[in-house]
């Protein structure tokens, strides 16, 4: 046992003030921080691209599949760290078998299905159906056997069942959008109905979460575009990132709202836990909630979005703002979801004392295995985009 | 349509068919019926429902497999949880056990101090060594480590535990060589109160009250040393006890401080504002 | 208006005169029911309730309860690991107020030179709260964490995933991973020993009776009494867990 326990030791000498004893290990590491980012991305992802087809925005059409997969691909990886975190993931399937209703984390399993096979799959197969048929009927090989089989064997490709796929899109789309709010703002849930944890106690928790997983998802798919078509030698389509950046913008700006709605209430209600959190924010939490999460990934990106749209800068110009400003904005978010779950773990419940989160480098909640579950969605995108190309390919289909 | 799921569609179709021929208590107008919003679902939703009936299928399937039976007998849990945790081995056996055997001791803690503190404290855990009171020997401290455990002075102990300052307190010698843990009874009567008192002696020293001893203003039955707890020290309880020295007329020593005791504090007792054992501080 | 009044009393009364009635007729009819699993349903018999009293003034702070906790239950020997703990308040002159728990009190206290003048100091023991409306339950994904029918959370190690949710949950710090298991832990009131009729492990061996354990609903318990004969307290009431460890004298700085 007493190779289990070695990484606590050094924890000891770290603490501030007094903490409970059984507070000295922190629960909820990196892999926790990692979960809240993915789906965060999903939602994000997933309103964007209901963007284009419940609400008519025209200009952002060309990012409207690669948002779906790109759901899709994050959707996979969401649960994986969770399950890597749990202390006997062979147990994890009690979850959908055994789930307690007045547990917010047991309606992950369900929310999470839905998600996925209601909305996201559905909605995939459909928008590619048609498309699936006429390229498994040029294709050779596997692929071909993939395509049809994705197709489940469908072979219609007649006006009245294309003109049914475009229906049931929309009709899925509308569900989504509530289903997206859902699947992030539960996870918001989890954290915001702690009541003994006054750092994630807040009905604006969930909340918070949706706006900065649009934020965080609308950057991602702007940046996978760039760089996508970039790889693939095509023009930008520059109407479109205008357009996507301005979402962002307004999104953040209801975001960088609400985050600073949730700290002037908690500074004025100013209750029991204020002096504890104030300790935690200029100390332990400074550089990534202040430096990072503040001002790299919330103000700086916000003043180059305002910039373009009050001044107008030239195209190139444009482009570089928008690929640096994602990048920041990613950043941020992550910052943001490091701030919540690692920074209330940090002070302890009895609000007199800080303690430390020592990442390892290896092991099963290492860093290693967290960059891996970051890493594994985009190469997951890599071959959803070679199965299901998100653009028109060899024969000309208007799919819309 | 490829040629399996095209045999598998036909006979999927058939089967609707057959079951049209077999239904007799449906009347074939009805099946028609059935049949004719059956064909006017498009063959996507068709499709579609394979998997979905899969999956669902799979749950339930699951569910009956790996939920374990006795799962919500009593509630939301595995009912045969509750019987684990109560047959874990007990290895404190409690003071009832250890009594049956040890009249003895029992005899001599009866109206000791030590009457109320369990055997195991000591001597440890004992439910093996009632099981097999030769192969399991119970073991007891016996050096200066232990008893100071509880009787090591510490100013967050409550007033009047006896307490010791093992520093001072008869070093190198081993507590149990002169007190019994049994009926740990002072082998002298203590001749100081601070012997017990460590924390009023303390707070004693820094004020001028130090010269006082203090019986002076605690009579003090001589039975107190021994049973402190049923024969108590008095209290002075009116304000003219410390006016024999503080009162304006008190033929006490110049250097004391006087107050008018007709007016300083209206109708308070002195001890009400001015902590006796250090009036100096506030 | 009158009138109405009048209706609802009628209705009350029938209401009650109905009730009066049948109990009256059929007097099994109303009390003392058994459930088809032969439990009896709640109100009808006498239930059982169990709960700890804490005499903060009884406390030396001599650590034998978390001591003989971490022998009775195989708790970890580390000190990262406790289902029960002491923990030493010190107030000193202009208020500043030091709290410690050096390996949980298991090896008991050592003098600490203060620069300040002391005003007041008590150890206060701490232990799972054994809450009537628990967070760590509720919060439970897969059942693994349950109210007995007599009050008592326990843990099912062999159903627990490791999710770790209810030791966020639980607003007094009161469970940790067990190392080795990887499942949630906490103190169970020594389940397995009050069933057999013995107490916790803890009020065995505490030298100056500062724990009491017993039945909150009993009639005549010395908990009972405890809680009759002292103002008592318990630990974060404004979060509503409802605790059932109560606390004699407790001061307003212990969180």
């Amino acid at each position: 046992m007493d190779k289990l326990i070695e990484h606590l030791w050094p924890i000891l000498k770290q603490i501030t003030g007094y903490i409970y004893p059984n507070e000295i290990e922190l629960h909820w590491g990196i892999l926790i921080v990692i979960y809240p980012y993915i789906t965060g991305l999903v939602a994000g992802a997933f309103i964007l691209a209901s963007l284009v087809k419940v609400f008519n925005v025209k200009e952002v059409q060309p990012t409207y599949r690669l948002s779906l997969l790109t759901a899709l691909a994050f959707l996979i990886v969401a649960p994986m760290p969770l399950l890597a975190h749990l202390g006997r993931p062979e147990r994890s399937l009690e979850i959908f078998l055994t789930p307690n209703r007045s547990s917010a984390m047991a309606m992950f399993g369900f929310v999470y299905a839905w998600y996925l096979m209601a909305v996201l799959l559905l909605e995939i197969w459909f928008e590619y159906r048609r498309d699936l048929i006429i390229w498994a009927k040029e294709g050779k090989g596997l692929k071909k056997w993939i395509q049809r089989f994705i197709a489940l064997f469908s072979t219609d490709t007649s006006e009245k069942s294309v003109e049914f796929d475009k229906k049931a899109v929309k009709a899925i789309t509308v569900i989504g959008i509530p289903s997206a709010f859902l699947l992030h703002g539960y996870v918001g849930f989890i954290f915001g109905s702690v009541k003994a944890n006054p750092w994630w106690s807040s009905v604006l928790m969930p909340i918070v979460f949706l706006f900065s997983a649009i934020v965080s998802g609308i950057a991602l798919v702007l940046l996978i575009y760039m760089v996508v078509t970039l790889v693939r030698g095509e023009e930008l389509d520059i109407v479109c990132l205008d357009k996507l950046a301005s979402f962002l913008f307004y999104v953040m700006i209801v975001d960088f709202s609400l985050e600073a709605l949730d700290f002037l209430h908690r500074l004025y209600e100013s209750e029991e836990s204020i002096k504890i959190l104030a300790q935690l924010i200029s100390g332990k939490l400074f550089t990534s909630l202040v430096v990072i999460q503040l001002l790299i990934g919330m103000i700086l990106p916000l003043i180059a979005l305002a910039s373009v749209k009050l001044f107008k800068l030239p195209v190139e110009l444009r482009k570089h703002i928008y690929f640096v400003s994602t990048l920041l904005i990613q950043v941020g978010i992550f910052a943001t979801r490091w701030n919540v779950v690692i920074g209330g773990q940090l002070f302890s419940k009895s609000f007199r004392g800080l303690t430390a989160y020592k990442m390892t480098l290896g092991g099963a909640e290492g860093l290693l295995v967290s960059l891996g579950f970051l890493i594994l969605p985009l190469l997951i995108l890599y071959v959803l985009v070679k199965i299901l190309p998100p653009w028109q390919v060899k024969v000309k289909i208007s799919s819309n | 349509m490829s040629l399996p799921s095209a045999i598998f569609f036909s006979k999927f179709n058939s089967f609707f068919d057959n079951s049209y021929e077999f239904s007799y208590n449906v009347t074939p107008l009805t099946m028609r019926k059935v049949k004719l919003l059956w064909n006017r679902i498009p063959d996507q939703l068709k499709r579609l429902l394979i998997p979905v009936i899969l999956v669902i299928g799979l749950f339930i399937a699951m569910r009956h497999l790996f939920v374990p039976s006795d799962f919500g007998k009593y509630g939301h849990y595995r009912a045969s949880a509750v019987e684990e945790v109560a047959s874990k081995e007990i290895k404190y056996s409690g003071h009832r056990v250890c009594e049956e055997c040890h009249d003895d001791i029992v005899e001599i803690k009866k109206n000791s101090y030590h009457r109320n503190v369990a055997c195991e404290v000591c001597h440890g855990p004992a439910a093996a060594h009632t099981q097999d009171p030769e192969g399991n020997q119970l073991l007891a401290p016996t050096g200066r480590g232990y008893c100071p455990l509880c009787h090591e002075y510490l100013p967050s102990r409550p007033t009047g535990f006896p307490q010791i300052v093992s520093e001072s307190h008869n070093p190198m010698r081993a507590c149990i060589s002169c007190h019994d843990p049994h009926d740990p009874k002072p082998p002298t009567v203590p001749k100081e109160c601070e012997a017990c008192h460590a924390d009023i002696a303390r707070a004693k020293a820094l004020s001028h009250h130090v010269y006082l001893s203090c019986t002076q203003c605690h009579e003090t039955p001589p039975e107190h040393k021994v049973r402190p707890r049923e024969f108590r020290p008095k209290k002075p309880n009116n304000r003219e006890f410390c006016g024999t020295c503080h009162s304006k007329d008190a033929p006490s020593p110049k250097e004391i401080p006087r107050v008018d005791m007709a007016t300083h504090g209206e109708r308070y007792m002195c001890w009400q504002c001015h902590y006796p054992h250090l009036p100096e501080v506030h | 208006m009158d009138k109405i009044d009048f209706k609802i009393k009628r209705r009350e009364f029938f209401g009650k005169f109905f009730f009066v009635a049948v109990s009256v007729l059929f007097p099994g009819a109303l009390k003392g029911k058994k459930d088809e699993k032969g439990h009896f349903v709640r109100n009808t018999l006498r239930e059982v309730s169990w709960g700890m009293g804490i005499e903060i003034d009884k406390c030396i702070g001599c650590g034998r309860c978390a001591d003989a906790c971490k022998k009775e239950n195989d708790v970890p020997p580390y000190p990262f690991f406790f289902r029960t703990w002491v923990e030493r308040y010190i107030i000193l002159e202009g208020g500043e107020v030091i709290v410690d728990s050096p390996n949980g009190g298991v090896n008991g206290f050592k003098p600490r030179a203060e620069e300040r003048k002391i005003i007041k100091s008590f150890f206060v023991p701490k232990l799972c709260n054994h809450c009537d409306k628990p967070p760590c339950v509720q919060v439970c994904p897969v059942g693994a964490t349950f109210k007995t029918n007599d009050g008592v959370i326990l843990v099912d190690s062999k159903y627990c995933i490791g999710c770790r949710y209810c030791i966020q949950a639980c607003p007094y710090g009161a469970r940790f991973l067990h190392p080795e298991t990887r499942t949630a832990e906490k103190c169970t009131f020594c389940y397995h020993r009050i069933v057999k009729g013995l107490v916790p492990v803890c009020v065995e061996v505490c030298p100056t009776q500062a724990r009491i354990f017993g039945d909150t609903k009993g009639r005549a318990s010395p908990l009972v009494r405890f809680m009759r004969m002292n103002k008592i307290r318990v630990l974060k009431p404004y979060l509503n867990t409802e605790p059932k460890v109560f606390y004699a004298d407790l001061d307003m700085e212990v969180k």
